[in-house]
């Protein structure tokens, strides 16, 4: 069965490759290139002509108060939100020069090229070994059995949880402490080979110590991969991310680099939320 | 503390006041009275649960001994055809057998007072007995064999004490000539109590002393088993599609109204729904397992139903976002993360449906479960009573025997809804995971 499924999924990939319509020229260094986004939760609009660019190998961060879409407008980067009955996209959300929005696109295999990480770790009830490979296998990405333990060491080195569970893979992953599972999670989406991943506000829900270390392995994923991350802490925008996206109400105020943003704003706005004076 | 000012302009709370404190004693008086009035509740209800068993029980545990009667058999020359043996005459043979008990004011081998105190049925197992172990042995000619039979009902009842004594003998089943006959065969050793194993293994029979539930039980096994045959994958599968599927629009609105409803519909309603459509439209078989395991899957079907819903939707969102995440399909998030994780929720439900339908009458009456059959089903074709449509022929049956044996029938089926519950519970902590 997971034989037909890759089958089915490398079909798709020809004719999103070979079909010319999906096509978009972007400028160069743009992973995904958004224009003119709108969305709504049935009548509700919660994003309103969104344009945003986001470079590969760079971590870009989306702040701003709650309700104001960067969570929609992330999980729209993915196609999540196709999930949630009564939602409605307009605009243009190009990943490689692809059009994600266009008809002949897999959301499947979307999101096993684009990970996410969610705010509450979400470890499947399954082994540690088991919750790395499941990808993987559905994917069908693993020949032998050897590759597909190379691919779980090598997903768990570079989530920095390696030494930590090497002596107990078969162990439940959700017996993790919160800052490992969130660990495994982010590993979980690394052996999937993503080319981008999402994190929707990945260390919210953990202790400084273990926020320290996922911030550090946010550092490092940043060489390999395209990430973009959600965060409430200005802090830890200010932190680990080099581009920073200002949204307010639905609608983006402000992108520059991170470092513009925080020390010389140019909107009103994005002056008064980081410094404080509401949000 | 009553000078303290709050922010509304009156005086802040005055804990010692005698009015408050009166306050406070009325509310943790409404917190007691509520905890007794629970208490009672439920000792109520537990007493007359109590109360519903022990009247069972003691009407029921007689059934399950049994009073019989050993025979030493002569195998008699006389009735024994020389030529072709299994032409001999076994109805005298057995007969003639049962006359070596009578006392010696016999009237004959057919003395009408004497030969009431075997069952009738009885009559045939020592025919068939010596039939088959003389045919099987014929250096058995000149022996004597030992057949053990059940006595007749009274008989039982007698010794049981239940047909007493003291009652005036023409008020009395047994006269006092057969009890003369009883109190000698006591005497000889001859009368001996049993544990009742016919009652599982023996099919039912016109005689209470020979009667048992091994066609019942067959019979609502098979149904039972076609009920879950159907009504398990296709509840599991409504839900799924319902559930994480199905678009919301005013269709499945109404579905689910309906499914909601059906689950309310009395269960006779079924029974003629399976009478008109099963068996008069598509013509299967009358007194069927087959038929009554579909008309049970009918009413089994929105519990299944409902209660898988309720598993699923009990699965966290962010197991199947995480799967989603990594690009797992709608149906692979479903088959190897969410209803692995709703199992055990699933399994609850369908043990507690199907426990539901091994307890219901009414249907398999009107599809003719409660025929009076004396073979036990081969298959789901074969025509069969179910536990409870045999514990109603039963009662409703004027035999004296069928009074114990009707509450034995129900203990039995009440021990086969305690099995199934305890496999439910079982079922659930075995695969019960936590997220």
């Amino acid at each position: 069965m997971l034989d037909r499924v890759k089958e089915k999924m490398d079909d798709r990939k020809k004719v999103q490759m070979d079909h010319p319509t999906g096509r978009v020229e972007t400028s160069a260094g743009t992973k995904i290139q958004s224009r003119k986004v709108n969305m709504w939760y049935d009548q509700t609009q919660a994003l309103f002509d969104v344009s945003l660019d986001i470079p590969d190998r760079t971590v870009t961060a989306l702040i701003g108060p709650s309700g104001c879409g960067k969570s929609t407008f992330l999980r729209a980067l993915n196609r999540m939100n196709d999930t949630i009955p009564g939602t409605r996209l307009t605009g243009q959300i190009v990943l490689d020069g692809v059009d994600i929005y266009k008809g002949d696109l897999d959301p499947v295999q979307l999101r096993a090229q684009v990970g996410m990480v969610f705010q509450k770790p979400n470890p499947f009830p399954k082994s540690i070994y088991d919750n790395i490979a499941y990808g993987p296998r559905i994917h069908g990405l693993a020949t032998s059995k050897s590759v597909l333990d190379g691919i779980v060491e090598t997903s768990l080195q570079k989530a920095g949880l390696w030494d930590e569970v090497k002596d107990r893979l078969t162990e439940p992953g959700t017996g993790l402490s919160g800052g490992q599972q969130q660990r495994l999670v982010i590993a979980r989406a690394i052996a999937v080979s993503p080319e981008v991943i999402l994190m929707d506000e990945p260390a919210s829900a953990l202790d400084p110590i273990a926020t320290g270390r996922i911030e550090e392995l946010i550092h490092e994923l940043r060489e390999n991969y395209c990430i973009v991350i959600v965060t409430h802490s200005m802090q830890q925008a200010a932190r680990v991310s080099q581009r920073t996206a200002f949204f307010h109400l639905g609608k983006l105020i402000e992108v520059g680099d991170t470092a513009d943003i925080f020390t010389n704003p140019k909107e009103q706005k994005t002056q008064d939320y980081i410094s404080g004076r509401f949000g | 503390m009553s000078s303290r000012e709050t922010l509304f302009g009156i005086p802040a709370p005055d804990w010692a006041d005698p009015a408050m404190q009166r306050r406070m004693r009325r509310r943790h008086g409404g917190t007691h009275r509520l905890r007794w009035l629970g208490i009672a509740a439920i000792t109520g209800a537990i007493g007359l649960l109590l109360l519903l068993l022990v009247s069972i029980f003691s009407i029921g545990y007689s059934a399950f001994t049994q009073t019989v009667v050993t025979i030493d058999a002569p195998v008699a020359a006389e009735f024994i055809d020389a030529d072709d043996i299994t032409e001999s005459n076994w109805n005298r043979m057995a007969r003639a057998a049962i006359a070596t008990l009578f006392p010696d004011d016999a009237a004959g081998v057919r003395d009408p007072d004497y030969r009431e105190v075997l069952s009738r049925g009885g009559y045939n197992v020592i025919r068939n007995t010596l039939r088959d172990r003389v045919i099987a042995n014929p250096e058995l000619v000149g022996e004597t064999l030992r057949i053990t039979v059940q006595t007749a009902d009274p008989f039982d009842q007698l010794a049981k004490g239940l047909v007493r004594r003291d009652t005036p003998e023409d008020r009395r089943r047994v006269n006092n000539r057969q009890i003369a006959f009883y109190d000698m065969l006591v005497e000889e050793g001859r009368i001996e109590r049993r544990l009742n194993f016919w009652l599982l293994t023996n099919t039912d029979n016109r005689f209470p002393e020979m009667a048992g539930l091994a066609g019942a039980l067959r019979g609502s096994a098979f149904a039972l088993m076609v009920c879950f045959l159907i009504s398990f994958p296709m509840g599991i599968a409504t839900a799924v599609y319902l559930e994480e599927f199905a678009p919301k629009n005013w269709a499945t609105d109404l579905i689910e109204v309906n499914i909601n409803n059906l689950a309310a519909v009395p269960s006779i309603v079924f029974g003629l729904l399976g009478l008109a459509v099963f068996l008069n439209f598509f013509g299967l078989p009358r007194s069927a397992p087959l038929v009554g395991g579909m008309v049970l899957a009918l009413m089994t079907l929105p519990t299944i139903i409902i209660a898988t819903r309720a598993a699923l939707k009990a699965v966290p969102p962010s197991i199947r976002e995480g799967a989603l995440g990594i690009g797992a399909s709608p149906v692979q998030v479903m088959t190897h993360h969410v209803l692995p994780l709703a199992m055990p929720g699933i399994l609850t439900g369908t043990i507690i449906g199907l426990a539901q339908a091994l307890g219901e009458t009414a249907p398999l009456l009107l599809i003719g479960m409660n025929t009076f059959i004396t073979d036990v089903p081969e298959d789901v074709f074969s025509k069969s009573t179910a536990l409870p449509t045999q514990i109603y022929i039963w009662f409703d049956s004027p035999e004296r025997g069928f009074v114990s044996r009707t509450a034995a029938a129900i203990m039995v089926l009440l021990g086969f809804l305690l099995f199934m519950n305890a496999a439910a519970i079982f079922l659930r902590a075995r695969l019960e995971r936590r997220w």
